[in-house]
């Protein structure tokens, strides 16, 4: 069985990439390979000089679900980007980002954060995703 | 039967939300040698779950799993 977990991160609000942060760090405390490959409005968000920043969240959460997740940083939940590189300090982690939205964006390797491992093509990931499953966030 | 074997690691998790306190015990397991024990102290509601599943999968029994008040307490032996 091929136990790597494929995420592919479409979308660039917080809440979202959040919860591909704490699925990536579960699958890696497990010992399982996680690959993801970043796309659109997720790869703006790995630009190293808007990491940090406030990307919203999606639509749904409307003024109610916006204050449940205030809340919750004032409380101390880690940023999605501090759980994703916890998650690469665990091993089997490697984030990839794709060349046809780096060519949308205009944006190059130099302009993204450290936690991304390199570019590749639709191609390449879906060799390195093999039989395992795929999600798309 | 009684543990006796004292602990070469806390880990303290209070206040930290799924999937960290996991995350920071299978950090801090690779330090011990096997057999050694690590006590996690964690406030995350769903860590209970997370503890027993995590256990299972990686081989590291689970010798003690306690709540006191809104603190969990687990015991992990490193396989």
């Amino acid at each position: 069985m091929d136990d790597t977990l494929s995420l592919v991160l479409f979308s660039g609000t917080d809440d979202k990439l959040n919860a591909a942060a704490v699925l990536t760090a579960g699958a890696a405390a497990l010992g399982r390979p996680v690959h993801l490959f970043l796309q659109y409005w997720a790869l703006d968000a790995f630009r190293a000089d808007r990491i940090a920043a406030d990307h919203g969240l999606a639509a749904e959460a409307g003024a109610a679900g916006e204050a449940a997740v205030k809340a919750l940083a004032a409380a101390g939940q880690a940023p999605w980007h501090e759980t994703m590189r916890q998650a690469k300090e665990l091993g089997g982690v490697e984030i990839q980002a794709c060349t046809l939205s780096m060519d949308l964006l205009h944006i190059t390797e130099a302009d993204l954060d450290p936690l991304v491992d390199g570019v590749e093509g639709v191609t390449a990931f879906w060799l390195a995703a093999g039989e395992g499953q795929v999600v798309f966030i | 039967m009684i543990e006796t074997t004292p602990l070469a690691k806390t880990i303290d998790a209070r206040g930290l939300s799924c999937p960290l306190p996991i995350v920071k015990t299978a950090l801090g397991i690779r330090e011990l040698s096997s057999g050694q024990l690590i006590e996690v102290l964690a406030t995350d509601p769903g860590s209970t779950k997370d503890f027993e599943a995590w256990s299972k999968t990686t081989g590291h029994a689970l010798v003690e799993s306690s709540v006191d008040g809104k603190v969990f307490r687990y015991v992990l032996r490193k396989k």
